[in-house]
């Protein structure tokens, strides 16, 4: 990496003031994504006490894994879109969509399942670009060009259908859902294989920190304490390897949940490490400052557009295969649940700020809260009611926040 | 003839650290166009603000008389109760309505809060007589020239039993065939007795209608002149307007000038909308190395747009023209292609389209040019605080951190946030767009310096700039625009103020 040529004097800031400052900024700026982690853990103890402990058993557990993974990955698709100031209704019926086609092609065809997986992803790619040309490069809002493709897509899917739902899917496609990894070491009464999982992702999360903090370190940059670090090593270790063992007592590991951490990663990655992900933040701060610094502002929208439709395809392949049926009505409000999941995670609703890990953390606490709802026999009225009432607060929150700050 | 209409008598108007206006006074006879002329800045729109209610009583201090009695506005509603209207620079009408629909909105024909409608159109029909329109009231004021909307303007000024009308720069989007008709609707008025004030850069038009004029500088009034009696010429506005010491505010700067490094050719560029309207008309000019070349010009005369279609053709339509770096053409259709072929371009409104303002230092002063901190397509960003606390340092910008938000800086340190982040680019050409507008004296000694150690360090700089003083101080050679042309080329030494205002006002010759 090449150092830069300009004639500036190479003085790091060496005085204490501005080593401390920098953490308790960050700590301050990140302030709304920790708020929604405490308010997660909260409602999962609310939820815990009121259901007399059934929320966090292992069975129920994975139930809420398997229930939320389709919102989940929808949410981390919507972020990136909302990131950039969009919006986009029609990811319910591109998941109705491309499940149908799925059905079709594996029930009626007999087609192989990795390429109905290929086709239905390579579809979701091609409805993402149809509306992300018409939204980047026409220039029509986002939520007029997606509402137009939900009421196009779901339609698509009846036609497809004709009004039918095609089932059953072969064995291996429903893995995808409702699979869990094999038990490589056949423990009796846990799942080993799991536990082995855990320990092997603690080491490695371990790993990761320590090398950031020794690359810090050699940037000539303040890090936090060692106490303080060795806390937060001990509490990642911790809360892994408790989860992994909750797991392990039931199946171990879903397959889904494979799926799901590697999109989390993958896409947590890309918003905060790579140049796109900055031209993604950029072009929702201010589309014409980014314009002007050379970000391809169209290009960009267009391949978020892009992005959410494969994603959207994904989600749509998991629920058929949880569903173990391809049905006129899937996906039927997902998008809705899934942008309520991007603001519930600290999203603005203007553009230019929000992470893919604010993104589950509001999917979840929908998810926990559902799920803790339905433990308590909560009918689905009164469910949608409280989920509206959340969703309003999580926003009216962050405002306040804000108005605070400024 | 004799009576005043209109007294202001020592006005003062503050803004937090700026004194806008210092006790300025203004008298206006019954039935004469008073021009207001002045320098960009010198307080003219924001006097007529404290007119029109704009700025409300006590806001200000002094007295504004009308027909001889004390007026306290409260907002516009009252200052136009009394007759006194205001005509913008920038048009306030609503496309998507009709004309009759705009010159009553607000005022509309209505009883009880229901419209007559007929009594609206017929007297919307009377009035655009008067004006001189021949439209329909019924012609939607998006499908009408600019032109004509100043008439609908004007129109529904009259609807207001107008006793005063103010008029800010009515002319400046206009043709000059809709100007001459606006000059003689002018005339016309004034037979039939009604006083106007006319703000405008154009002095030929002042001295056309104009019987007396009001010249301010630095918000104080400087002279009110009888065009007959005092024999007024153009220099001698021109005089009053400028008229003022340059004290040494600029730094001084070891010249090192080398060969042309950028040079454009024929440069054309037309409106984005209006696609008649041709805003830059065949523009030549180059810049050495090391070299501060300055572009002077009024507002409207077409820098910003000239610099912005430049810049990976941000601004226009039908661009035509050739660029040339080194000798060489270079390809600036794109931003990031502009920026690739060592141009930057520092905008004139850093809020809107200069800063992210919710993100962070560091990521603004990275972003034109992220590849910089960044391995393949992975941004280090260990590396991005270290470039950004070095600009930091070195462009003294006031912060406890990089991670401070862009918004919560002052004026001037975003400004070298923005000066930083180009600099980041690493660019052979600067082009700096009103680099110290609204901006403290303190800040822009330094960001001259900044300037000046960038063409030392043999870049070619292109200011933009609307005070002539800073051009003066800054500038080895100057060029001069006017409606979308170069009008002169001057070096340092023979550069004044009164030349370059000269430059600046020529207009196209009317045929």
């Amino acid at each position: 990496m090449q150092m830069p040529t300009q004639k500036i004097t190479t003085r790091h800031s060496t005085s204490n003031e501005t080593k401390v400052q920098p953490f308790a900024q960050m700590l301050k700026n990140n302030i709304r994504s920790y708020s929604m982690v405490i308010a997660l853990v909260l409602i999962m103890l609310l939820f815990q006490i009121l259901t007399e402990g059934i929320l966090l058993r292992p069975l129920n557990v994975t139930n809420l894994i398997l229930q939320n993974s389709y919102i989940l990955v929808l949410a981390i698709g919507m972020m990136l879109v909302i990131i950039t100031g969009h919006i986009d209704l029609s990811v319910g019926s591109v998941a109705a969509f491309v499940g149908a086609l799925a059905g079709i092609l594996m029930v009626q065809h007999q087609v192989s399942m990795v390429v109905t997986v290929i086709v239905s992803l390579l579809l979701g790619a091609l409805i993402g670009a149809w509306q992300g040309f018409w939204i980047a490069y026409v220039k029509i809002p986002a939520f007029i060009v997606t509402l137009a493709g939900m009421l196009l897509f779901r339609g698509l899917t009846m036609v497809i259908l004709e009004g039918q739902s095609i089932a059953p899917f072969p064995k291996s496609f429903q893995n995808i859902s409702s699979g869990f990894i094999p038990d490589l070491f056949h423990g009796t009464d846990f799942h080993m294989f799991t536990l082995v999982i855990g320990l092997l992702l603690s080491v490695l999360l371990v790993w990761l920190e320590i090398r950031k903090r020794n690359n810090q370190k050699k940037y000539g940059f303040d890090v936090s304490p060692t106490v303080v670090f060795a806390a937060k090593l001990v509490g990642i270790v911790a809360v892994i390897n408790i989860f992994s063992y909750v797991l392990a007592t039931y199946e171990g590991i879903p397959n889904i949940l494979i799926i799901l951490a590697t999109l989390i990663v993958v896409y947590s990655f890309v918003a905060n490490k790579t140049i796109v992900g900055r031209h993604i933040y950029a072009i929702g701060g201010n589309e014409k400052a980014a314009q002007l610094s050379g970000v391809k502002t169209k290009r960009v929208t267009f391949w978020v557009f892009v992005n959410m439709g494969v994603l959207a395809a994904l989600s749509g392949l998991i629920f058929a295969a949880r569903l173990n049926a391809a049905t006129p009505k899937a996906g039927n409000l997902f998008e809705l649940d899934a942008i309520a999941a991007c603001f519930i995670g600290g999203a603005s609703a203007y553009g230019g700020i929000g992470t893919v890990s604010g993104a589950i953390i509001g999917g979840l606490v929908m998810g926990v809260m559902n799920n803790g709802m339905s433990l308590l026999g909560l009918g689905i009225d009164w469910q949608q009611a409280i989920k509206g009432l959340v969703l309003l607060a999580a926003v009216a929150f962050d405002i306040y926040n804000k108005n605070k700050a400024s | 003839m004799s009576q005043f209409i209109l007294e202001m008598r020592g006005i003062t108007k503050e803004f937090p650290g700026v004194k806008a206006l210092e006790n300025v006074n203004l008298k206006v006879r019954e039935g004469e166009i008073h021009a207001l002329c002045g320098e960009n800045g010198a307080g003219k729109s924001t006097l007529m603000k404290v007119l029109s209610g704009v700025y409300p009583y006590g806001t200000y201090s002094g007295d504004i008389l009308f027909k001889g009695e004390v007026c306290k506005f409260k907002d516009i509603k009252q200052s136009e109760e009394l007759g006194i209207v205001i005509i913008h620079q920038e048009l306030a009408l609503i496309p998507y309505l009709s004309i009759a629909e705009n010159i009553f909105l607000g005022n509309e024909q209505a009883k009880r809060g229901i419209i007559n409608w007929n009594e609206t159109i017929v007297k919307t029909k009377e009035l655009l007589k008067k004006v001189g329109l021949d439209e329909s009231p019924h012609t939607l004021v998006g499908n009408l020239g600019v032109g004509k909307q100043q008439l609908v303007e004007i129109a529904k000024a009259l609807s207001k039993e107008v006793k005063l009308l103010i008029l800010d720069e009515p002319t400046a989007a206009l043709n000059e065939d809709d100007s001459e008709n606006l000059l003689r609707l002018l005339l016309e008025f004034k037979k039939q007795g009604m006083t106007a004030i006319i703000i405008s850069h154009k002095l030929n038009e002042i001295s056309k209608v104009a019987d007396s004029i009001t010249i301010l500088r630095d918000g104080k009034t400087i002279e009110t002149l009888d065009m007959k009696k005092d024999n007024v010429t153009e220099d001698r506005i021109i005089k009053g307007m400028v008229g003022r010491d340059l004290t040494n505010r600029y730094p001084k700067r070891e010249l090192n000038i080398g060969e042309v490094i950028f040079e454009v050719r024929n440069w054309n560029v037309y409106h984005p909308l209006h696609n008649e309207r041709k805003v830059i008309d065949d523009v030549n000019f180059y810049i050495r190395k090391g070299e501060i070349v300055g572009i002077a010009g009024l507002m409207g005369a077409g820098r910003t747009e000239l610099a912005m279609s430049i810049f990976g053709k941000s601004y226009g339509k039908k661009i035509s023209g050739q660029v040339f770096k080194n000798g060489y053409e270079i390809d600036v259709s794109d931003v990031s292609k502009a920026i690739e072929n060592g141009i930057a371009y520092v905008t004139e409104d850093r809020k809107g389209n200069g800063l992210i303002l919710m993100d962070d230092i560091r990521k603004n002063i990275t972003l034109s040019r992220l590849k910089k901190v960044a391995k393949k397509f992975v941004v280090n960003e260990n590396q991005e605080i270290i470039e950004s606390e070095k600009f930091r340092d070195k462009l003294k910008i006031k912060t406890p951190s990089v991670f401070q938000k862009a918004e919560k800086l002052s004026g001037g340190n975003q400004q070298k946030v923005v000066l930083s982040k180009w600099i980041f680019a690493e660019p052979d050409i600067l082009i700096l767009d009103e680099p110290t507008r609204g901006i403290d004296v303190g800040a822009k000694y330094e960001i001259y310096t900044i300037i000046n150690q960038l063409a030392q360090d043999g870049k070619g700089i292109l200011i933009i700039s609307s005070e002539l003083p800073e051009i003066l101080g800054m500038c080895d050679r100057i060029y001069v625009m006017s409606e979308g042309r170069i009008t002169g080329e001057l070096n340092k030494d023979e550069a004044t103020q009164e030349n370059m205002m000269k430059l600046m006002t020529k207009t196209k010759v009317r045929g």
